[in-house]
Parts: C-alpha cells; structure tokens; sequence
C-alpha cells in the first residue's frame, strides 16, 4: 500500500474538482439560490412590511395585539371528527392573543378592519393545538403566490397595480365587498373568529373530515359604525376587554364545519354553502387579559400548522405558508427582542 | 483518542465503516432537506420539516454510537509521509466533524425547546424540551444552527475532496481505510 511515484496526471484533480463542484451547485440549486423567483418565506416577510419598514421585535403581520388566558371545554361531540384529545369531555388551558390585522403596532384599533384571534390549546398528553383566526369569513386571495402579488401590489407606488391585481385575481372582490358592508363592533368579545383554511380531521376509526372552524361569541354583536369608532381612543379594544374581561369571563362557542365532497376545500377565498353540517365542539372561556409585553403569548407563534395528533393540513396550500412565514417572523423578532422591552423583569406578581 | 487495542489497526472497524457511510448519507440528506424547507412556502415545506426532526435524532444517535466505538476502536495512523499540515487539518477536521454530529441536532432541539414549539418526532411521539423558553436563546440558538450548517456542507466538500485526493492521486491507502466492503488486508488483526 506504499504510494508509488507515478507520472503527474490532470485527470483525478479535475475529477474532483468536478465532484466539489456538483455538490456545491446541487447545495446552492436546493437553497434556491439559482431561483430567484421562488416564494421564500423572507420575500413573504419581507412585503408585509409597512412603508416605513418593519416594526422591530413585533409580529410582521398582526402586530398589535393582547395576551389572554382562560380554558377550553370540551363537550365531547367532536369526538366523532377527531381522536385529539382536546375533544374529550373536560377542560383544558388555554393561552390566546386578540390582534389587530396590521404590521404597524402603533395604529388606532378603528383604523385597522380585520380583527385576529390567536389560540393555543394544551392537553395533559403533551400536544397542542395551535391557530390563528380572523373575523373576516373568508380570505382576499385564493393562493399564496396570489397573497404575495397583493402585498407587492398594494405596497407599489405603480397607480395601477391595485387595478391590475384586481383583474388577475377578482375573488378579491367579495373581501371588498365584505370590508365595505360587513358590520363594525366594539369589542373583540363580539366578534366571530374563523379558522378561514381548512383541515383533516381524522375521527378514532381513522375516517377523515374536510373541516372549519369559527368561534361564535356568546356576547350579542352590536353594530359601531366606524366613524364613531375612530372617536373612541386609539386603544379602545384594549381597554374595553381589559375591563370586559376584569368584570366577567368572555365565552365563545367552537363550532366545527364539515365540508360536503366537492366544496372548495384548498382555496380559502371561497365560502361553503351555509346549509354544511356544524358541530359545536366545546367552549373557550377567556378569564384573564395581560398586555402583550409581558404577557405569556408574547414568545409564542401561534402557527396554524402546530396540530394534535387527529387533526392535519389538507389540500389548502394556505397553512403550509403560513407556517413558514410566521417561524421567519418569529426568528427575526426574538432576535430583536432588545427593541420591544419588557416592562418589568418579570418579577411581577 | 485511546488505542486501546494491542497495534494500530489498518482500517477502521467493519461497525465504523457501516456508522460512516449510513450517518453521511443522514447528513447530507439532512443538510438539503434543511436549505430546502427554509427556501420555500409550498406544502413541501412542512414534509421537509416532519422529515428534518426525526432525522436529526437519528443522526445525533448514531453519532454517539460512533463516538463509542471511535473511542473504543481508535483509528488507523495516518501515512507516515503524510505532511504534518495535512495530518493537522486531518485531525482537526475529524473532531469538528464530531462535534458538528453531536452538535447540530442538539442545536435544533435546543431552538425548538426556547421557540416554545412541541418537537413532535412521527406519529404524535414527542421530545421533552431541553432548554426553557427564550427569545434570546432561540435568537443564539437560530443563527447556530443556521450558520454552521454551511460551515457542516463546507467541511464534508473538503472531506470529499481530502478523501478522493488519498484514493486518487496518493494513492496512500487512507481511503481504503473507511471504503466500504469486506477487509483484504490480511494484516489487520485488530479486527
């Protein structure tokens, strides 16, 4: 095995050379580095952000908002849709954020139209069931890409580009429509949160259910016109579920949607047909608010796609970018903590 | 390292080999799922993130397995005529292979338990967190795992390159060391 002196030869350092080079090219092609034009979760991030750029140490998107704690009760009626255990008969905690559909922390609640509700539901067997959900029925566009193309269009200085978007994609017509005539509240427990995507519910004999899901209040939905809104202080939702919330829990009821085989289940622009079997699965009681600063739903990513086993993402492409987007927002903001301080150490009582 | 055993051995040990060659076909598959789920929003994404977490267990613990058997079995010398700088680099490369191995996957545990996520492995298994939830430590944690998976990608084409230049152009029999297959070399006893 002693080398032998052999005459010099090119052809082993170009083969290797080659080798390096291949799987450096293969590395950087997988990277997405040759594909400029592939949706990345940075381009996503990155066009949520506001004209002044983006507010450091905040959300990119549902950026003002409050944490709350409280329970899930489960009524045991969605045992028949899933085998998570979060629709056992009993309670479970749960840890949430109202928001406000806006990447500006800083504006007046009565500016901002769509309303959020972030959830995350714990059972004694160590899984969670995470969600975000919004009072809008269903969403502006149909696809990601879509998604994407509206944010660069409604940040373009172009004067067509809203127009032009409009055109290529006229689902978003019925968002218009609902922002312009669906009613204001004035309050986040008078509002009805909806799941907006769609997901597998898979029942104990493994038999699968296309599902959505809202949160109908309790409270009685009372009619603000935005006008009078815009007079109350530009934290008036705050305020209100702080002292809401300080006089007595808030409920919501969970009720599941099933879809009928051929209903738009992968594209969230598109309402089901209201006659959809429902199931109300439990109730979410929130007991207790605590500003987001120092609040326990600060540090969390309420990422549609952290499931129990029993509940999975279906054909709707909407939670898989969703996910990706809300964990580069959620590495960029930790990593920017020092901008958004805590007001106490956390010593508090 | 020790040399625990009587003589140095002229290749390593057939467990060895197998752990070499399984745990770099685990690396670099996790090394392009890993660029891959962080370039993309499509539904791939998510596939790739539910193959990253049990793969990276996998890898960290057949790489504490290797690390046993790398302290039981030691490793072949190195050619005698081998320059000292590329005997250094050799060296060095073999630890920081290790410690990447070791590592990475504790870094990603890591992350995952200060970002507060559940680590779900398959089919509802899921991993304690080892670290308590942090900003400041997912934002540490993050950029580690970020930067040294192209510092990992970098250093196994050095060790393509390292390990072709032996079997190609030395032709010293350091490759044969680690090649798969039965042992020849009758002058092995030390398997």
């Amino acid at each position: 095995m002693s080398p032998s002196p052999r005459p010099f030869s090119l052809g082993p350092l170009v083969l290797i050379a080659a080798v390096v080079g291949v799987g450096a090219a293969a590395f950087a092609y997988t990277a997405g580095w040759f594909s400029p034009q592939r949706l990345t979760p940075d381009k996503i991030v990155d066009a949520l952000a506001p004209p002044g750029g983006p507010a450091l140490g905040h959300r990119r998107n549902h950026a003002k908002g409050i944490c709350f704690t409280g329970l899930f009760e489960a009524n045991g009626a969605g045992t028949a849709l899933s085998k998570a255990m979060v629709f056992t008969k009993g309670q479970y905690p749960v840890l949430g954020r109202f928001n406000l559909a806006t990447p500006s922390p800083g504006v007046a609640d009565a500016t901002v139209r769509v309303r959020g509700l972030g959830l995350e539901i714990s059972t004694p067997d160590g899984q969670q069931w995470r969600s975000a959900t919004i009072d809008a029925p269903f969403f502006p566009v149909a696809t990601p890409q879509a998604f994407y193309e509206l944010l660069t269009a409604s940040g373009s200085k172009e004067p067509d580009a809203m127009k032009n978007f409009a055109a290529a994609h006229p689902e978003i017509g019925n968002f218009g429509a609902w922002a312009k005539s669906a009613p204001w509240t004035g309050s986040y427990a008078e509002e009805r949160f909806n799941s907006i995507n769609s997901f597998v519910f898979v029942d104990g004999a493994g038999t699968e259910h296309v599902a959505r899901w809202s949160l109908v209040p309790a409270a009685q939905p009372v009619a603000v016109p935005p006008e009078e809104l815009a007079k109350r202080g530009p934290d008036f939702l705050e305020q209100e579920i702080v002292e809401r919330v300080g006089s007595g829990p808030q409920r919501w009821t969970l009720v599941v949607t099933l879809a009928n085989p051929g209903d738009p289940t992968a594209d969230p622009s598109k309402a089901w047909p209201d006659d959809r079997p429902t199931t109300a699965v439990g109730t979410l009681t929130v007991q207790k608010i605590e500003a987001e600063a120092d609040g326990p739903c600060r540090d969390v990513n309420f990422d549609p796609t952290v499931l129990p086993a029993g509940i999975r993402t279906s054909d709707d492409p909407f939670p898989a970018a969703r996910s990706a987007a809300y964990a580069k927002s959620f590495d960029r903001r930790t990593a920017e903590a020092d901008d958004y301080p805590r007001t106490s150490t956390g010593a508090k009582p | 390292m020790s040399q625990a055993m009587t003589g140095t051995p002229h290749r390593f040990s057939p467990g060895q080999r197998v752990l070499h060659w399984l745990i770099a076909i685990a690396i670099i598959a996790m090394l392009f799922i890993g660029v891959g789920m962080a370039s993309t929003i499509t539904p791939i994404h998510l596939v790739l993130i539910s193959w990253h977490k049990p793969l990276g267990i996998a890898i960290l613990l057949l790489a504490l397995l290797r690390l046993v058997l790398r302290l039981r079995h030691g490793a072949p010398a190195l050619p005698a005529d081998l320059p000292e700088p590329m005997k250094l680099a050799a060296h060095l490369s073999h630890f920081a292979f290790y410690l990447l191995m070791i590592g990475m996957p504790l870094i990603g545990w890591g992350m995952l338990s200060a970002a507060g996520y559940p680590i779900v492995l398959f089919g509802g298994m899921q991993l304690p967190a080892i670290l308590p939830q942090s900003d400041g430590l997912h934002a540490l944690l993050w950029d580690a795992h970020f930067y040294l998976a192209f510092v990992f990608f970098a250093l196994i084409l050095l060790h393509v390159a390292a390990a072709l230049f032996h079997a190609l152009v030395r032709r010293d029999g350091v490759f044969q060391t680690m090649a798969p297959g039965p042992t020849h070399d009758k002058a092995a006893p030390a398997e």
